[in-house]
């Protein structure tokens, strides 16, 4: 059988021979032609012109051919849809066939057809289907389930299939078990907030039966699910992870990763002190450490995941660093994320080994690779205190290799160790000066800069060194240009005498030629201090720097511990939590997720504060971040603003305490909650921030989307001291109402934009409207009645108000105190009629009529308004203040 | 789950494509394709998808670097690959799938294909490509991976198209029950006139080691292979050397346990074949299966205490001036003098700036391949407790090129008769109820294979 040939026909008139064929009366060519079909179709040749003529086909009792007509109608039923209901017959009556195989192939493929006229005949047949005698119909017709809530979620429920499927957990027959879970999952996966899976101890126990009797792709499935179990007590937690604990030794790498995700989460419910504990952890490192003996692919997947778990319990795999050495044919992908698990696990019993290794490792061909090598032995100097001499002399060794970028990667790392032990190594800065000439990349050019700046006093020729830099000051990037300012001004600090020409030079460049703002406002900054008080200056450019932490590398602990929940995903792989479920359900997106292209992977491992400048300068506590630093970045978020368009919005909470708006696990670390307020005519935002993180956060700066009343921040946003982990601080943020206008859905969404140092973050948030009512509010009474009668009454609102038991004085009073205005008040047959008029703050005016009938707590309210767009908002302010 | 499924020969011309799911490519290529038009762009076929292929090709197949991960993110769309020959596999997906899982499934696709056509090339997928929908209409349904054992497949999807038009209704429930079941991987009714079986214990021993002599790291990756050719479902229980089973057992006699503890390994960890009952190992250590109809891998293991290394390299290079290098290496085989290593390999790597090698070797033979920056040096056998050099002399052209010689190590390749993990294959006892014939009647043969893995010396 040679089915090559049909991929060789191109020449034209070819599909007018095809219809020809798929014609004829001979089974035989029929069955060849629809091959041919289908063989185009691979390639990607448009035969959707033939669908008739291979529909045709359909009806035979010759399966091949059956099969084949099915692919073919999958393809191209989409663009066709009137024409794929001619297929439906034959499906139903594929359904009713006394061969299983039959049966399912019907079922199955008619899950595929994703047309909408189509699936509401398929809702019979797949009823049956669920129930049918046969466990290989039943186990596709539970996919088919997902399929089809897929194209249509309202019909599945509709039908009642979801129960259905929730019986088949219960099924004698593993592998209708486990493709139930997997299409439960699924679909449950979209509705968040559904009790679907509805797992309890006995479906638990259901699933773990049919764990030790399905296919390896079944057991992945259960094991999924079950990850998403919250045992009741530990005792729970204990005896399921007993049972999940023989899936170690499945062959099927996935099996057990997906096994290690359910013992990592449970783990936490058990007691440190239990034996079982003990035991489980000895029981969790062999598995690990057989996964990378597995394909390369696989070894990969296995190394982000085992990343993660030396995080979160390092004392698993303390003692396996043997097996992350690096093989010299190990794939670049494979070696890089070894490297990185060698630095978490090194520690002063291994680190011998690990040097030695990392040397090894510098003198590979791989530029990338190397590059890492030599930070890692920076890294594990910062790391292991006793190793740093060591890891000094080994740098030093490499730098006497002259390889270029071995040299300026270890200056870089070098730079890092003088932060982590001053006043200890210093007597290498002589080697590295020698190397000055051949540094190119900007970040190698900063790090020596600032070593040079900042010990000046030791070095004879710092001046000439740092002089040699100036010339081409204008070439340089930001980075370096920061850094020969700060580093110029320093030396100037330790040794006035002989530097002022320098110092006046480089402020001047700063100042004066340069269009960068950073360098522009630094440069003032510095030149003011110099000016006006040098002592001053001193402290500030000398003060005393905090230590560099040990682990900087670490991912945030909220992070983690959901990542830890994705053991085995891609969202392991790629260390970022999945973007999840539809917009509404989500109050923020992280824009940082959009980037998961290969090279940003590690963008998420927070990275120090970008450039020694930044940090250096921003150190002493005297020296506020002056506003205007902000403006290139603000310009920065207005650009980057029209991509959150689609954002969605958090439900409206009025009540008085502070509702969390961005959630620490978006936002690496960084908790916002607050709340709207009104006084006096200002309207402002009350905010509270919390750093979750392990790093300082400094540089905040807040935005606005444009919004349908024009709300932006009158302010800047004042954090005045950096943020230091587990502080929170409370900031009221003025807010104008001359921002440019966008109308948005719903009319009170605000999107908001915070930054800091770490990264920008979005959420969006929806106001209460009476924030906008304004003080004049009160029209006069003429005035009402005449502006009544004019609108017209399509734009007249009603609305109840429940459970408000209040009478007429009271309700006029407290709305008064938020700028809802009685002109008037009536009694009509035992009613109280209170018309009121209430102005926003662009100008709209809302008239009102409140019916309260004593005795009864409901209220009816009426609005008027030229705009009747807002009135459901200024029923939801009535309602929000009645009842608070 | 997974949303697509393709396979591309090196071109990056699709062979296959097999969509599940429309969420994948509707966004992938608008960013991602800046190729105006392969040679396939442009059609009507799912236009999206048509992107999804696109990408791929265009950031994967075509990539001017080397591919740096086999993940690949193009547009918030991901792509697997696994690459066998010059055909690559690429599954696509939007959600957050199990990564291992999918992996797993392109290395099961892999073995269902070769199973089924032989070696996976071009010729052969085109030559099969309505066989290749076909078991993956089977195999993979809406991107849920459902059974994949072979033996299972072929009872009713085969190369000559498909058996069921004649089957008779058992037939067919005997097959669903089989695809579904429990014992998805052998079938019932098997017969065999010679009941036999064959156990292969194939290893393979790493090494690294110093310069100096000292193991950096070592271990022994093994696996039993079966060959079964037995009747009816017979029920197998595997015994071997396993440190934790001696010495429970031993326990009553503690004679016993000094003396077969001494033959009895650590094994770090191991991994079963999915007939193997887990949790049985769990708690009682034994491994006990049915066993799939003909060769299957029972099971993988991992042992990294007191291996045997069957060689060890002694390397000496000494650099005289600039443009010459002498090197000298002794190999010394570490095993009972009775057996016979075989295919022995010596590959030491030269420099890139290398314009002439002298080499004198003992024994075997000897040569500089030029194209490969090594020299190879073959030894066809070589008995336990030997010893054997080669030197050689190393002319190198003069260079600017600052950049030092990296040094790569020296790699070895060899096969031996035993198991340099000390394994031993105690017992394989075979039960079959219901037919009549017992254990003595079955004829087992066993077999040690030791070879090497990566097994390098720096120098």
């Amino acid at each position: 059988m040679t089915d090559s040939k049909y991929f060789t026909t191109t020449k034209k008139g070819e599909i007018f021979e095809l219809k020809a064929e798929l014609n004829s009366d001979k089974k035989e060519k029929k069955k060849e032609a629809v091959k041919k079909v289908i063989a185009s179709m691979t390639v990607g040749k448009d035969v959707s012109a033939l669908f008739p003529d291979v529909v045709n086909c359909m009806q035979t009792d010759n399966l091949e051919l059956k099969k084949l007509v099915y692919l073919y109608l999958m393809n191209y039923a989409k663009s066709q849809p009137d024409m794929a209901i001619m297929a439906v017959n034959t499906f139903v009556k594929d359904c009713e066939d006394p061969n299983p195989l039959i049966r399912a192939l019907a079922v199955r493929t008619m899950g595929c057809i994703r047309v909408d006229k189509i699936t509401e005949y398929l809702c019979e047949p797949l009823r049956k289907c669920l129930k049918d005698e046969d466990p290989y119909v039943r186990k596709t017709a539970a996919v088919c389930v997902a399929k089809l809530h897929d194209i249509n979620a309202q019909l599945v429920e509709d039908q009642g299939f979801l129960d259905t499927l929730k019986d088949l957990i219960s099924d004698s027959n593993p592998m209708v078990v486990a493709n139930a879970v997997a299409a439960l999952s699924e679909i449950a996966e979209s509705h968040p907030s559904s009790n679907l899976l509805d797992l309890n101890p006995q479906s638990i126990n259901k699933l773990l039966t049919a764990l030790n009797e399905c296919t390896e792709w079944g057991q992945i499935f259960i094991l999924d699910c079950l990850a998403n179990y919250t045992p009741k007590d530990d005792r729970e937690a204990q005896s399921i992870c007993e049972r999940v604990t023989p899936r170690l030794s499945h062959a099927n790498s996935a099996v057990v990763l997906s096994a290690v995700k359910v013992l990592m989460k449970f783990m936490e419910m058990l007691s440190k002190d239990l034996d079982y504990y003990g035991t489980l952890l000895k029981k969790l490192a062999p598995p690990l450490v057989t996964l990378l003996s597995a394909e390369p692919e696989l070894q990969y997947v296995a190394l982000r995941n085992i990343n993660l778990i030396v995080q979160k319990r390092p004392e698993i795999l303390k003692h396996e660093m043997k097996v992350f050495f690096v093989k010299y044919n190990d794939p670049i992908y494979v070696k890089l994320e070894k490297l990185d698990i060698m630095i978490r696990l090194a520690s002063q019993a291994n680190i011998a080994q690990v040097l030695a290794e990392l040397k090894e490792y510098a003198t590979e061909v791989d530029v990338d690779f190397v590059r890492k090598a030599v930070r890692a032995i920076g890294r594990c100097a910062i790391k292991v205190e006793q190793s740093a001499e060591r890891c000094v002399s080994t740098l030093l060794d490499l730098i006497q290799t002259k390889v270029n970028y071995v040299v300026q990667e270890a200056i870089v790392v070098i730079k890092d160790i003088f932060r982590k032990y001053p006043n200890k190594y210093e007597s290498v800065i002589a080697t590295l000066c020698e190397n000055l000439d051949s540094l190119d990349e900007p970040e190698a050019r900063a790090a020596m800069i600032w070593i040079v700046g900042e010990y000046a006093e030791r070095i004879d020729n710092a001046d000439e060194l740092l002089e040699s830099f100036l010339e081409g000051f204008h070439d340089e990037s930001t980075q370096v240009q920061l850094q020969l300012l700060t580093g110029i001004v320093k030396l100037f600090l330790k040794k006035p005498t002989e530097t002022q020409e320098l110092v006046q030079q480089v402020l001047s460049l700063a100042t004066q030629d340069s269009d960068n703002p950073d360098l522009r406002d630094r440069g003032y900054i510095y030149w003011r201090l110099l000016s006006t008080d040098p002592v001053a200056a001193k402290e500030v450019v000398l003060a005393e720097k905090p230590l560099i932490s040990e682990e900087t590398d670490l991912i945030e602990p909220t992070l983690l511990d959901e990542l830890i929940c994705y053991i085995g995903t891609l969202a392991s792989v790629y260390h970022k939590p999945p973007m999840s479920g539809p917009p509404l359900t989500t109050s923020s997106v992280q824009m940082g997720a959009v980037d998961l292209l290969g090279g940003g992977l590690d963008s998420l491992m927070g990275d120090e504060p970008e450039g020694i400048g930044g940090t250096n300068f921003v150190a002493p506590p005297t020296a506020a971040v002056p506003a205007s630093l902000g403006a290139p970045i603000g310009s920065g978020l207005s650009d980057l603003f029209d991509l959150t368009s689609g954002v969605g919005t958090l439900s409206g909470s009025y009540v008085a305490p502070k509702a969390v708006w961005l959630p620490a696990m978006k936002a690496k670390g960084l908790e916002i909650s607050g709340t709207f307020t009104r006084q006096v005519g200002s309207i402002s935002m009350d905010l509270q921030l919390t750093n979750k993180a392990l790093q300082v956060m400094t540089d905040f700066a807040i935005q606005f989307n444009r919004n349908s009343f024009g709300l932006a921040p009158a302010a800047p946003l004042q954090v005045h001291a950096p943020l230091s982990p587990n502080q929170t601080v409370e900031i009221s943020l003025p807010l104008s109402t001359v921002g440019s206008v966008m109308k948005m859905e719903p009319l009170n969404n605000l999107q908001v934009a915070v930054k800091n140092n770490i990264d920008v973050f979005y959420f969006s948030t929806l106001y209460p409207l009476h924030i906008l009512f304004v003080e004049d509010g009160k029209m006069d009474r003429q005035m009402f009645l005449a502006t009544w009668k004019d609108i017209p009454n399509e734009n007249e609102a009603q609305f109840q108000i429940r459970d408000c038991p209040l009478n007429a004085e009271a309700v006029s009073s407290k709305l008064q105190s938020s700028n809802i205005f009685t002109v008037a008040k009536r009694n009509v047959e035992g009613q109280d009629m209170l018309y009121q008029s209430l102005k926003l703050t662009n100008g709209i005016w809302v008239l009102a009529e409140l019916r309260i009938q004593p005795g009864n707590p409901s209220c009816t309210l009426s609005l008027k308004c030229r705009a009747p767009e807002v009135s459901q908002h200024v029923y939801q302010a009535y309602e929000t203040i009645l009842k608070n | 789950m997974i949303g697509g499924l393709f396979i591309y020969n090196h071109k990056g011309e699709v062979l296959i494509s097999r969509v599940y799911r429309d969420d994948i490519g509707s966004q992938a290529a608008d960013s991602a394709v800046f190729s105006s038009s392969g040679p396939f762009l442009g059609e009507r076929l799912g236009g999206s998808v048509r992107n999804a292929v696109d990408a791929f090709r265009v950031n994967v197949i075509h990539a001017r670097q080397q591919v740096r991960s086999p993940v690949t993110n193009i547009a918030r769309t991901s792509f697997f690959h696994v690459k066998r020959s010059n055909i690559w596999l690429a599954a696509v997906t939007k959600q957050n799938v199990n990564a291992a899982m999918v992996f797993e499934f392109l290395y099961k696709m892999c073995d269902v294909m070769a199973a089924y056509f032989g070696k996976i090339s071009e010729e052969n997928i085109k030559n099969n490509f309505v066989l290749i929908y076909e078991l993956l209409d089977e195999i993979l349904d809406f991107g849920y991976p459902q059974n994949s054992e072979t033996g299972a497949l072929k009872t009713f999807i085969t190369q000559q198209g498909i058996k069921s038009q004649h089957q008779t209704k058992e037939e067919q429930s005997q097959i669903t029950s089989q695809v579904t079941g429990q014992i998805g991987w052998r079938r019932e009714g098997i017969k065999y006139r010679r009941n036999e079986l064959f156990l292969d214990v194939l290893e393979s021993v790493n090494l690294l080691m110093s310069p100096q002599g000292q193991v950096l790291s070592a271990h022994v990756s093994g696996r039993v292979v079966m060959k079964s050719y037995l009747s009816g479902m017979p029920e197998c229980k595997f015994g071997m050397n396993d440190k934790i089973v001696i010495e429970k057992q031993g326990k009553g006699t503690a004679d016993e346990t000094s003396k077969s503890g001494k033959q009895s390994i650590a094994i770090d960890d191991c991994t079963f074949h999915q007939c193997v009952r887990l949790s049985k190992f769990d708690s009682e250590r034994s491994i006990s299966f049915i066993p799939p109809d003909g060769e299957f891998e029972l099971m993988r293991y991992r042992t990294t205490k007191d291996i045997i290394l069957p060689f060890r390299v002694i390397p000496l290079v000494r650099e005289v001036g600039r443009t010459k290098l002498e090197v000298k290496v002794v190999i010394k085989s570490n095993f009972k003098p009775s057996l016979l290593a075989q295919k022995i390999e010596v590959r030491i790597p030269t420099p890139l700036n290398t314009s002439g090698v002298q080499v004198i070797c003992m024994k075997g033979k000897a040569k500089y391949k030029a194209s490969e920056n090594a020299i190879v040096w073959k030894i066809k056998r070589m008995a336990g407790m030997k010893e054997s050099q080669i030197s050689a002399e190393i002319e190198l052209l003069p260079t600017n090129d600052k950049k030092k010689w990296a040094r790569p190590p020296i790699s070895m390749n060899f096969e031996v008769p035993f198991a340099p993990s000390g394994l031993k294959v105690r017992y394989l006892k075979v039960f079959e109820p219901k037919l009549n014939y017992s254990d003595h009647d079955v004829i087992k043969w066993v077999r040690y294979i030791g070879r090497s893995g990566i097994y390098e010396t720096r120098c």
